[in-house]
């Protein structure tokens, strides 16, 4: 049985996207800045994507931009709006978890371009505390980048009351939410929650890799971190990713679709999974599990396996999984996150994140407890000292 | 400048006496496979105790002076500009137009070396070097001539067409591999042991290679890295046959029922056991290991000993006198030093005891795998039928 629990690392495409993705690269190929119709044809393709996606969030279709991934646009909402607004001032803050592409475009604009960033602190269940955001905004803060799902914990941030928080401090301070883990989970409307810029993914949503995009507040001023042929109103230079774009356009349309219902299936399975796995001794379940956790990620230390030999032991039955995060943990260092909510020593590098999707079924689920109840006790036996 | 042909220069197989035909064709054979994946028609032959390459055509030069330089066997790359031959009058202006391209900087000593193997040639070798010498003067007149330590040597070869070099790009030396039988390399993904068989396939010996993995203990990933590394390795050794040996459970056993901190021996005196049976399997005449004396607790002078006793066929140590930053500088030479860096976890450093013994005595070391008599044959017997067989190429 092959049970995929890793789809906050990645997604199965929907199988309608990638028709979608391979008719667009064969068929309908051309340029959207071609004046002929093989380039309008393309240029079709953009619109409705983009339309479908304004839809989602309830905004223009002029605020959305694509992009290669959440890692571009991540570096897109940082560097060009701290770029475009430094008059302003010269302070950022930040959360202490977030994702590597926040984290790392964060030390360098504090390294080469000199401005100033405050890493928020977070509770024991992975939630940045709102009382360090009041005290660290003040009059040089230009923008406040808060995620939304915690990629490694599932901890949803409380990105509504931090704007709040941010926008009654200094409507003019930027409000960022790199939504990665969130997108195609929650129901966010942007323009509603004060949110001026953010972040989104298509592989994690069943669409293709290398696609993304940011949606950016016809009202932010930015400037564009990579030149070229100015195309996407000069905010996005390049030729788009026309398969891409159609492919991520329908994704999101499609995971949206019953999200609520697919949503009540996920915290289903999840409290189902994290009710079977209680019958494990020395394990600890990371952070909250009510609806301040995203349904579909679910984090798990068990004392005594190094998350690595276990991950391989489960991959030996056919089930897929993550230590950590995935995109950290090609460096076997210790995950900042769960340092940061102050888990206990034994769980530090013994953590499993389990990720589910829409197709995760309750079968594979009971498979997979199975096979921990099988190999938890096995592996600990063979401990290093 | 266009060259046409390499003359392949090789010190010691010239020396084998009547064996030398053997020592000649394994070149010959390994540049052939050397030259296989680079763009180009090559045309590997020996003619008059000499091993050319004739290159028909276009072909890539940096690639295949880069792919010869892998060639055990050689010393010496020699690019060749080959011209016809149409009269002393033409070789003059040939010679010249070659020096020209050649030595920008024309203040420089020289010495022209002819020889004929067309001996109709009318002109005697002698005649020659002082002829080409006189018009090498007359064009370049910044240049001298020094016979006995010259900055340049000009070769003029007198075959059906005239052969033109001087420059010589050092190969590997050694001997061409294929003429001194086959050996089985403990391969462990780490920085030793790829540079251990490359040392003992530079002396002319074909590899095979053995793999301890333990999954789940070690990731695919850190297997994917040791078949990375028997490719580097096999880009100088030529195929190499890689023996992938699951070793979980004998190692679980040992952690069950021996003493900790003789963990490590012990299992690195199975892996011996098994490594020496596909050695024999494959007619492989010794094992290579990556062991620098006192290098870690399991490379002392009495570790050693202790998993050498268990070997019958010699156990080769190429490293054994080297400290890590020697061997270090040769796995950056052969490029497998960024694969072996790459961190993943081996199967010895898993259930590492804090504190191994460093000074095992053989005895008491024989005496605690009595403890294993009840299944270790079985384990080994599984593991061996077991293992996946990989050719690496």
């Amino acid at each position: 049985m092959e049970v995929y629990l890793d789809n906050s690392a990645t997604t199965r495409c929907y199988p309608e996207v990638g028709d979608l993705v391979y008719k667009v690269m064969c068929q309908d190929y051309g340029n959207p800045s071609s004046m002929h119709r093989k380039g309008v044809e393309a240029e079709r393709y953009v619109k409705e994507s983009k339309e479908r996606l304004a839809r989602i969030l309830k905004v223009n279709t002029k605020e959305i931009f694509f992009t290669s991934g959440g890692t571009e646009s991540d570096n897109l909402a940082l560097i060009g709006a701290a770029r475009a607004n430094k008059r302003a001032g010269n302070h950022l803050i930040t959360t202490a978890i977030e994702h590597p592409a926040i984290l790392n475009t964060m030390r360098y604009l504090e390294e080469e371009e000199g401005f100033r960033v405050t890493y928020l602190p977070v509770d024991a269940n992975g939630r940045a505390k709102l009382e360090a955001l009041k005290e660290a905004l003040c009059e040089d803060t230009i923008l406040v980048s808060i995620m939304y799902v915690n990629n490694e914990m599932g901890s949803v941030q409380p990105v509504d009351e931090a704007a709040q928080i941010v926008k009654k401090y200094n409507p003019n301070i930027l409000v960022h939410s790199d939504a990665v883990q969130g997108f195609g989970k929650y129901h966010i409307y942007p323009k509603r929650q004060g949110i001026d810029m953010l972040t989104a993914s298509g592989h994690k949503i069943h669409g293709p890799k290398g696609t993304g995009f940011i949606y950016i507040n016809e009202k932010v001023k930015i400037k564009p971190i990579v030149f070229g042929g100015e195309q996407q109103k000069n905010i996005r230079s390049g030729t788009e990713n026309v398969p891409g774009i159609a492919g991520l356009g329908l994704a999101a349309q499609m995971i949206y679709k019953d999200l609520d219902m697919k949503v009540a299936l996920m915290r289903e399975l999840k409290a189902y999974f994290l009710e079977g796995i209680s019958g494990i001794e020395n394990i600890a379940v990371h952070g909250l599990t009510d609806e301040n956790s995203a349904p579909h990620i679910i984090s798990v230390g068990i004392a005594g396996i190094r998350s690595e030999v276990l991950l391989h032991a489960l991959e030996d039955k056919g089930i897929y999984v993550s230590s950590g995060s995935a995109c950290a943990s090609n460096h076997p260092a210790v995950s900042g996150v769960l340092k940061g909510i102050g888990a206990p020593k034994e769980y530090l590098d013994a953590t499993l994140r389990f990720s589910m999707s829409e197709f995760t079924t309750k079968e594979e689920i009971d498979y997979t407890l199975e096979t921990l109840y099988n190999c938890v006790p096995m592996l600990r036996k063979y401990t290093r000292h | 400048m266009r060259f046409h042909s390499f003359l392949i220069k090789y010190g010691e197989i010239g020396i084998k006496g009547k064996n030398r035909y053997l020592f000649e064709d394994a070149l010959v054979r390994q540049m052939r496979f050397a030259l296989k994946g680079v763009d180009g028609d090559f045309y590997v032959h020996k003619a008059q105790g000499r091993v050319y390459v004739e290159c028909e055509g276009e072909y890539d030069y940096e690639e295949t002076v880069e792919s010869l330089k892998r060639v055990f066997g050689i010393v010496g790359i020699c690019p060749v500009v080959r011209v016809e031959d149409r009269g002393f009058e033409q070789l003059s202006r040939d010679v010249t137009a070659y020096m020209d391209e050649m030595y920008p900087d024309k203040n420089q000593t020289f010495k022209v070396e002819a020889r004929r193997s067309r001996k109709q040639y009318p002109m005697t070798s002698m005649e020659l070097n002082c002829e080409l010498g006189g018009v090498i003067l007359d064009a370049f007149p910044e240049m001298k001539v020094d016979v006995h330590n010259p900055d340049i040597r000009l070769n003029v070869e007198v075959r059906e067409e005239i052969y033109l070099y001087s420059e010589i790009i050092p190969g590997p030396g050694g001997m061409p591999v294929g003429t001194n039988g086959n050996a089985m390399l403990l391969l462990s993904g780490g920085i030793d042991s790829p540079v251990a068989g490359y040392m003992i396939s530079k002396r002319g010996v074909g590899l095979h290679a053995t793999y301890f993995h333990a999954p789940p203990y070690t990731s695919e990933r850190a297997k994917e890295k040791v078949i990375d590394l028997a490719r580097l390795v096999s880009r100088y050794a030529g195929p190499v046959q890689l023996h992938v040996v699951n070793f979980t459970d004998i190692q679980l056993y040992i952690y069950e029922k021996c003493p900790h901190e003789e963990l490590t021996i012990i299992m690195r005196r199975y892996m011996m056991k098994i490594a020496e049976h596909f050695a024999k399997e494959n007619g492989c005449l010794g094992l290579i290991t990556g062991e620098s004396i006192g290098q870690v607790a399991s490379q002392t002078m009495q570790s050693l000993a202790a998993t050498n006793a268990v070997c019958t066929l010699p156990v080769y140590r190429p490293l054994i006198g080297f400290d890590k930053r020697e061997i270090v500088e040769i796995a950056e030479k052969i490029d497998t030093y960024e694969t072996s860096i790459q961190p993943f976890e081996d199967c010895c450093t898993i259930f590492v005891a804090k504190h191994p013994v460093t000074k095992p005595n053989l005895e008491r070391i024989e005496k605690s795998e009595l403890n294993l008599t009840e299944k270790i044959d079985e384990l080994v017997k599984t593991a061996i039928e077991t293992t996946e067989i990989l050719t690496v190429k």
